[in-house]
């Protein structure tokens, strides 16, 4: 062995893995560093108008984004109320009842789906809910969340029904349930954990869209009444606020990205730590 | 349970006519067959319905300019004269932007949660890296516009231009004027929405790895590294590969954050620090205004070709993951 | 709990509530946003909507039905209107002034741009601050040898058919390469930014800056902004007179339908890129309370309303404007 050379690879070695090490460690601190940031400013601008007043007119200080955070609390609300369902129903489907050639398109158009660009998603929306009515509603923003909410619901259903062990339906039939009664008394509460958690992803995922409501729900500076009017929601207003030259807005938005940030990572470690008490770690 | 105890399955005789199917309906099977068939047909019919709605509605586009569409550089809404290159381009530069910074950053993280780290730090770690693809497109746009866009104009922009810009033929992508705004910059922001991507995927498909391959290397006398970069990485190529096409597909289709640092100018410029626009950053900022009904088609028809490049992309990565889950890792 | 939130979101709606959506023109936001503050705590049952998303929006949206009215700085052409299923009518409510506004370290004071200048600068033939026709008429001013980084709109805005009104009739070569006024046009250089509160936003935060905002903008945010040379040679400042001064040619004689572009008018004290913005309604509102809330605003708006305006530094409307448009308040049924 040459003695150089050996120095050489050893070398390399070691730098290589040490800058894998770097590459990692500087990835997950890129996290905390959004985090950190948007705490500091965020933090700062949080008070208790920011949650309970509307916004001020253009140019005014104070005010605050009760209505946005209503908002996206009803957006989310319609979006789970449309799509959960349809995940749930079509997860059952694939997993218990599926033809092969069926379930293979089912798949397929469901991770297409997955794979549309949330923009696209929203202009199908409008030309769907906002144009036939001629109305910027919350239920466009509902139609169009709920739409990004079935595939990440389908493949979760399908996957936890797919682990339940086939014991537990066997002993089901056994006893002499029919096939529906088992999945729904048997399968489905074994699974459960899952499927909660993988609707809890796929809602946090869908709670920071801003683009497919830009044209569906519109905004609002005021409460919205019912479903059928425009509303304000959190991303909407964090990207109006952030572009615009007013420091205050500036502080809002901080604010508020705090908030959805806080929301969507609470959701995030919540279904995730479950997942790991469950013995199954998945990645999205 | 005694032997005796044999459940006795009713057989329905195949039997074709409409008092079959009905009887058969009575059982709470069928029912629950048929709801959740239709539902998952639900599915395949909204899908059509979007792809349907985004073919018609940029008819308009598509007949007046064709083909030309794809290679006209113009983008004039007083003249009706729209083309999609500015915006193509765009897309596709930002996007080899952020695969160059997130590839590399990505896989050296994977293989060193997959190789390296003892298993609890590594799940740590992951768990994290996870999270952070959890963050909010708005967010990493909020982030964008005052940290990186400040840190591109003052420190990184100027840097570039003096050293790498000085440097013959590769100088032309860091000359002129430095806004701050531009393609590095929504390159460096898509770089990080997408890293995460690449890594879980990536780390997975290492995983997968059989250990004889690393053994067999190491037994070789190869190093640690040597025997990750030159065995296992390779094995693993085509799973990689697929990460790095849903990276990409991801990248395409971001909105909020691209349109929040770009420029918004429809122009294509060697310089990568010249302002510009991608496909998705132009429909969000265009389209509840275009006034006119060939521009609403033209931005309609700008939302077709994007919707088919994510399709596409994203078709070829879910092969490739497979091909790779299924062992199929032997270098080719 | 969420379905709580639901039903009392669906509660709200029986207050029996106005609600008119409204979207359009960034130009007007700040007074509008007081106005229609103001006007709901004077009705509470009223709430007027608005979203700035730039005047293209606001004609798009009208034109889509999917607004109750919208608002515009730049009047909608013939073919616009022949796109309408419906008859639509121009009321204008403030005018305003579209100042060039910068960001160049060392000056803070106001620089005169003569029309060639600003042409230049926008048509990409004019490249850097010391350039001799900015230099010109700033003899007492160090301008810097650097790029001018050029900002215009990236929707469809008003403001932009302002600015290239007045660029279309100062510039020959302007009128040639892009074309006449328009919400949006190709733009020979510069970056965009989303309504006016983008482009003052990137303004402010990008050094040796220019952009075209509506004066509150300017004035709101502190930003330093230019004069300009009007028809008769003068250098004016963006203020109220000024605008009055040029609305004033034209308002005896304004058309009918309100729609009249009032740039690089005549006269020694003229700001000449002055603008009446207009809020574009329906000439048929089917729903009744609708209309009779719109018609009210507007009553109120030509009253009450024009109060307002200069303590945001918009200019009132002129008396025989405002007598014209008390009378077409009628023409909404």
């Amino acid at each position: 062995m040459n003695g150089a050379r050996m120095t050489w690879r050893k070398t390399l070695n070691y730098v290589m893995l040490t800058l894998t090490g770097v590459a990692a460690f500087g990835v997950v601190s890129i996290l905390f560093l959004i985090l950190g940031y948007l705490i500091w400013n965020g933090g700062k601008s949080l008070s208790w108008s920011f949650f309970t007043q509307l916004p001020k007119p253009v140019g005014e200080a104070g005010g605050g984004m009760a209505n946005a955070i209503l908002g996206s609390l009803k957006l989310l609300m319609l979006a789970a109320l449309m799509g959960l369902p349809v995940g749930l129903l079509a997860g059952v489907y694939l997993a218990e009842f599926g033809g092969k050639t069926f379930s293979f398109v089912i798949r397929y158009t469901t991770d297409l789906l997955n794979g549309v660009p949330s923009i696209v998603i929203g202009i199908f929306a409008y030309s769907l809910v906002v144009l036939p009515v001629k109305h910027f509603s919350a239920l466009a923003g509902g139609v169009a969340l709920g739409m990004m909410v079935i595939p990440v619901t389908v493949r979760s259903t399908e996957e936890f029904l797919r682990a339940v062990p086939g014991t537990l339906r066997e002993g089901a039939m056994a006893l002499g349930a029919s096939k529906w009664k088992t999945i729904v008394t048997v399968v489905l509460p074994a699974a459960s954990a899952g499927i909660l958690t993988g609707m809890l992803l796929a809602l946090a995922r869908v709670a920071g869209e801003t683009a497919p409501l830009l044209f569906t729900a519109f905004g609002n500076r005021y409460w919205s009444p019912g479903f059928g009017q425009p509303t304000a929601s959190l991303p909407v207003m964090i990207y109006t606020y952030a572009i615009a030259p007013y420091d205050d807005w500036h502080r809002q938005a901080w604010a508020a990205g705090l908030i959805l940030l806080g929301l969507v990572l609470v959701a995030n470690l919540g279904a995730r730590l479950l997942l790991n008490r469950g013995g199954a770690v998945r990645s999205t | 349970m005694s032997a005796a105890a044999t459940t006795i399955v009713r057989q329905v005789p195949p039997q074709a006519g409409p008092r079959a199917f009905l009887r058969r309906l009575q059982s709470g099977d069928e029912i629950a067959h048929l709801i959740t068939l239709t539902v998952s047909a639900g599915i395949l019919l909204l899908t059509s319905m979007l792809v349907y709605e985004l073919w018609v509605n940029s008819h308009l586009s598509r007949a007046k300019f064709g083909w030309m569409f794809f290679w006209t550089r113009v983008w004039d809404p007083n003249f009706d004269n729209f083309g999609a290159a500015p915006f193509i381009y765009g897309t596709l530069v930002t996007s080899a932007v952020a695969l160059c910074i997130a590839v590399p950053l990505g896989l050296a993280s994977a293989i060193f949660l997959s190789e390296l780290a003892p298993r609890k730090i590594s799940d740590v770690i992951s768990f994290l890296i996870d999270l952070l693809a959890a963050v909010p497109s708005v967010i990493y746009g909020l982030l964008g516009i005052f940290i990186v866009v400040p840190l591109m104009r003052t420190t990184i922009g100027p840097a570039l231009i003096h050293t790498l810009g000085q440097v013959p033929y590769l100088g032309a992508l860091f000359h002129g004027p430095n806004y701050g705004v531009g393609f590095l910059t929504a390159g460096i922001v898509l770089a990080i929405m997408v890293v995460p991507f690449i890594i879980s995927v990536s780390r997975e498909v290492l995983l997968t790895v059989p250990r004889d391959q690393r053994e067999a290397a190491m037994a070789l006398g190869a190093t640690r590294w040597e025997s990750t970069w030159k065995v296992v990485v390779p094995w693993a190529r085509t799973g990689i590969m697929g990460s790095v096409f849903l990276a990409l597909a991801r990248a395409l289709g971001e909105t909020m954050a691209v349109t929040m640092v770009i420029g918004n100018a429809p122009t294509i410029a060697a310089s990568l620090l010249s302002p510009g626009d991608t496909i998705a950053s132009t429909i969000a900022s265009q389209f509840t205004e275009a006034t006119g009904d060939l521009y609403l088609s033209a931005l309609i028809e700008l939302g077709l070709v994007l919707f088919l490049i994510t399709f596409i992309l994203n078709g070829l990565a879910r092969i490739l993951i497979v091909a790779t889950s299924r062992g199929g890792g032997r270098p080719a | 709990m969420l379905l709580a939130l639901g039903l009392a979101g669906l509660a709200v709606a029986q207050g029996g509530t106005i609600l008119l959506n409204a979207a359009g023109a960034t130009f007007p936001y700040p007074i509008y946003s007081k106005w229609f503050d103001v006007y709901h705590n004077a009705h509470p049952n009223v709430q007027i909507n608005y979203q700035s998303i730039g005047s293209g929006g606001g004609i798009r949206q009208l034109l889509a039905g999917t607004v109750d009215f919208g608002a515009s700085d730049g009047p909608m052409s013939d073919e616009q209107l022949g796109q309408a299923k419906f008859k639509i009518l121009h009321f204008p409510t403030v005018l305003g002034a579209v100042v060039p506004t910068y960001n160049i370290a060392g000056v803070s004071g106001e620089l005169n741009f003569t029309q060639k200048a600003l042409a230049g600068i926008y048509l990409g033939t004019i490249t850097k601050w010391n350039d001799p026709e900015i230099a010109k008429p700033n003899s007492g001013v160090k301008l810097p040898d650097a790029d001018i980084v050029v900002i215009h709109r990236s929707d469809g805005s008003g403001t932009s058919y302002i600015w290239t009104d007045f660029l279309a009739k100062v510039s020959e070569d302007w009128k040639k390469k892009v074309g006449n006024a328009a919400t949006s046009v190709n733009w020979p250089v510069g970056l965009g930014g989303k309504g006016n509160e983008g482009v003052t936003g990137l303004v402010k935060q990008t050094p040796n800056a220019i952009g075209y905002i509506e004066l509150i903008y300017a004035v709101q945010n502190s930003i330093p902004y230019g004069k300009v040379q009007n028809a008769a040679g003068n250098f004016v400042k963006a203020d109220l007179a000024g605008v009055t001064a040029a609305a004033a040619a034209d308002a005896k004689n304004i058309p009918a339908d309100f729609r009249v572009s009032i740039t690089n008018a005549a006269g020694a004290k003229v700001y000449p890129i002055s603008s009446f913005t207009w809020l574009l309604i329906p000439a048929q509102i089917q729903d009744a309370t609708k209309r009779e809330a719109i018609k009210d605003f507007l009553k109120w708006m030509l009253t009450e309303g024009q109060k307002y305006n200069e303590g945001l530094t918009y200019a009132q409307l002129p008396k025989d404007v405002i007598e014209k448009e008390t009378k077409a308040i009628s023409l909404i049924q």
